[in-house]
């Protein structure tokens, strides 16, 4: 029955694009045929506190929340949130914080949420073009090439550093 | 048909598209919020009601009239419509009505976490309980089909998990109920003691008809294990439940009302160890035990808060060790622009006891505020406030205020301002209303104060002052806070110093919904002088 889930959550704080980003790679794993789950708690989200989601995909996803201790990645939008969400790692596991992609680079800052998943999809088999499509679907045009420019430098921070 | 990835709630309004619903009303609760936008997007009619309880009853009056009707809710709207809901389960509808009840396990953005399976059976109406986004559009569907075919309302329970949680959706061939009639049924639907009488045998009769039924339909799922360990289960839990427990078999009701309890009897059997594993309250553990069955159930302390895979685990080794605290984040906040910062400070300098309620508003009860003294209910500022006026010394009654948003008056704040004149305390009564033309917290909704529909478009505007004038309020301030807080400051003082009743208003726009009122307001006009030239 050991069926392999991948479990990553996605962090920040309200207005960062956290839940924006969960739902880019929901899609991009959903568009690359894998059964997809995700779950976050909104509501209070855009007064500015802590936001966190759990993208779960796979062949057979169960329960929409990764058990504590259980994610294979964390993804932090912000440096205040990196040690709140850290003991949810499990052993072994990634976590890749704000500071991974350089913002001086990014065209623009708001785009980090983009940047991150960027470097978060060296480590994923999900196609490129998936998540190429799945950032359009979730973007107005205008947005397109600021962040289709902000995934590629976090792919290539995350390849270049390996 | 398509794959579609998408929320619970999502997955409701496609199932209201399908099902041909005719009319959607509610009001705006999370998590509940999404489901009438959603299917207002889709083409559906979808409108927001003032408070639950009208929605109740547009819904009802549209399902006398034949119609097949969607009305949506936060558990604790639930409360609000729980007066007509009870008799509608007497009277039944002609047409079809399934009222969602999105419940809210751990407080994700609520003020309590009460389990509203038990309405389902306080009030004898079926309730369904999807467990993942394909179960919502499934048992919506399915509580269609049931409330047409007996003629009676359906409650949808979903739980925060389940409406904001996003999973793989199948839509299935979408169906066209039959027109709106009026069909006069007078001792059905009039609900005189002698009338009721009858109608609560008959419903009864539907109830035990639709257990009978129930017993063997798809809505119970047996999942085949070991035969060691045996979990019946409901809803999200159920999810979290296959997840720790691989091996052990499962039975999951998706009817949660009436419970199919002879196929949870013969589930019992069929295994060494039987569990109810379930979040809340131990509704199905205390049914399941009451009808002779053994089983083993949580301990007392997994009543609080969500059920996680975790917590799953620990309740199945009956683990009672202290839990890890979860991570603490940063608590959400008012905004650094919101127009009611000026007010909060007001109330502090003055030392004001604050009465408040429920929207973004409440936040002002963390520091550096600290600006309440109580919240408890939709509208409830007005009577607590009243309250303590009428029984506390003179020199602290004249320092009571109420604080009210603008959503928040209209839905069941009015009914507290007629008290306010109908019972003035001895020192009179202040009452703020924080009106920025939205109803911010859920994710600014419109309301009848804002004179747009649920889509945007331009329809009767309710008036905050042209009402507590009406009503016989002496003083009614209309102000802008932001424009000259000392001014603010100075009008709050001079009207708790008189014994007369006050109602100052607030104005200005939430910051978050600022750029598209006006956005709304410039399309409307647009609409209205093309018409005109037109």
């Amino acid at each position: 029955m050991a069926r392999k889930v991948m479990n990553v959550i996605l962090a920040g704080l309200g207005g960062q694009g956290v839940i924006k980003a969960s739902d880019i790679l929901a899609d991009a794993a959903f568009r690359d045929g894998r059964d997809v789950k995700k779950a976050e708690v909104h509501g209070m989200s855009q007064r500015g506190g802590s936001v966190t989601t759990d993208v779960r995909f796979g062949d057979e996803v169960l329960s929409p929340m990764i058990p504590r201790g259980e994610a294979d990645f964390i993804v932090v939008c912000a440096p205040s949130e990196v040690e709140v969400v850290r003991p949810l790692l499990k052993a072994g596991g990634t976590l890749i914080a704000p500071d991974f992609v350089d913002e001086a680079k990014l065209a623009n800052r708001r785009s980090l949420n983009v940047a991150l998943l960027g470097a978060l999809s060296h480590h994923l088999d999900i196609p490129e073009a998936r998540w190429t499509e799945a950032i359009e679907a979730a973007l107005p045009a205008r947005l397109h090439d600021v962040n289709a420019s902000a995934f590629r430098l976090g792919r290539e921070t995350a390849a270049a550093r390996k | 048909m398509d794959r579609k990835l998408l929320s619970g709630d999502e997955a409701v309004a496609a199932a209201a598209q399908d099902a041909g619903v005719h009319l959607g009303t509610g009001y705006p609760g999370t998590p509940s919020t999404e489901i009438l936008e959603t299917f207002s997007a889709l083409g559906g009619r979808a409108q927001w009601a003032p408070n639950e309880k009208v929605a109740l009853e547009v819904g009802l009056g549209a399902a006398y009239g034949g119609a097949r009707v969607l009305v949506t809710m936060k558990h604790v709207g639930v409360n609000v419509a729980a007066d007509p809901l009870f008799t509608a389960a007497y009277t039944g509808v002609t047409g079809a009505l399934v009222l969602v009840s999105a419940d809210d396990p751990g407080l994700a953005s609520s003020q309590n976490e009460q389990d509203n399976r038990h309405y389902a059976k306080a009030a004898g109406l079926p309730m369904l309980e999807p467990s993942d986004s394909q179960e919502a559009y499934d048992l919506a569907r399915a509580a269609w089909e049931l409330s047409a075919r007996w003629g009676i309302p359906v409650m949808l329970r979903m739980t925060t998990r389940v409406c904001h949680g996003k999973s793989i959706v199948v839509r299935r061939a979408p169906e066209a109920p039959k027109a709106p009639a009026f069909v006069r049924d007078i001792q059905g639907r009039v609900m005189i003691p002698a009338y009721a009488g009858p109608a609560h045998r008959k419903l009864r009769r539907k109830l035990d008809e639709i257990l009978a039924w129930g017993e063997a339909s798809p809505l119970v799922v047996e999942r085949k294990g070991s035969g060691k360990l045996g979990i019946v289960t409901a809803g999200v839990t159920a999810r979290h439940a296959r997840e720790a427990a691989p091996d052990a078999s499962l039975l999951e009701l998706k009817l949660l009302h009436p419970l199919p309890i002879e196929r949870i009897r013969a589930f019992a059997k069929t295994v060494e160890r039987c569990f109810v594993v379930e979040e809340g309250d131990p509704i199905l553990a205390d049914a399941v035990r009451a009808a002779g069955i053994p089983v083993e159930s949580k301990a007392p302390e997994f009543r609080f808060g969500e059920l996680t895979v975790g917590r799953v685990r620990r309740i199945l080794a009956h683990d009672t060790t202290p839990e890890a605290a979860p991570p603490r984040g940063k608590p959400p906040q008012l905004c650094d622009a919101c127009p009611y910062h000026p007010v909060y400070s007001a109330l502090k300098k003055l030392d004001c006891i604050v009465a408040g309620d429920i929207g973004c508003y409440t936040l002002g009860v963390l520091p550096p505020y600290q600006g309440l003294d109580a919240c408890v209910a939709m509208g409830a500022s007005l009577g607590v406030g009243l309250g303590l006026r009428h029984v506390l010394p003179e020199q602290d009654a004249k320092r009571v205020v109420s604080i009210i948003g603008d959503s928040t008056f209209v839905h069941t704040g009015v009914n507290g301002l007629i008290e306010m004149i109908y019972n003035p305390p001895k020192t009179g009564h202040v009452l703020i209303i924080l009106d920025n033309g939205t109803t911010a917290m859920t994710g600014q909704q419109e309301h009848p104060g804002t004179g747009r529909t649920l889509a945007h478009d331009a329809t009767g505007k309710f008036s905050l002052e042209g009402f507590a004038r009406a009503a016989g309020v002496k003083n009614v301030d209309v102000v802008d806070p932001v424009k000259d807080p000392p001014a603010f400051l100075a009008l709050l003082g001079e009207r708790l110093s008189k014994p007369e009743l006050t109602v100052i208003i607030a104005r200005r726009p939430c910051i978050l919904a600022a750029a598209d009122i006006r956005q709304y307001e410039q399309a409307n006009a647009a609409k209205c002088s093309a018409a005109v030239e037109g």
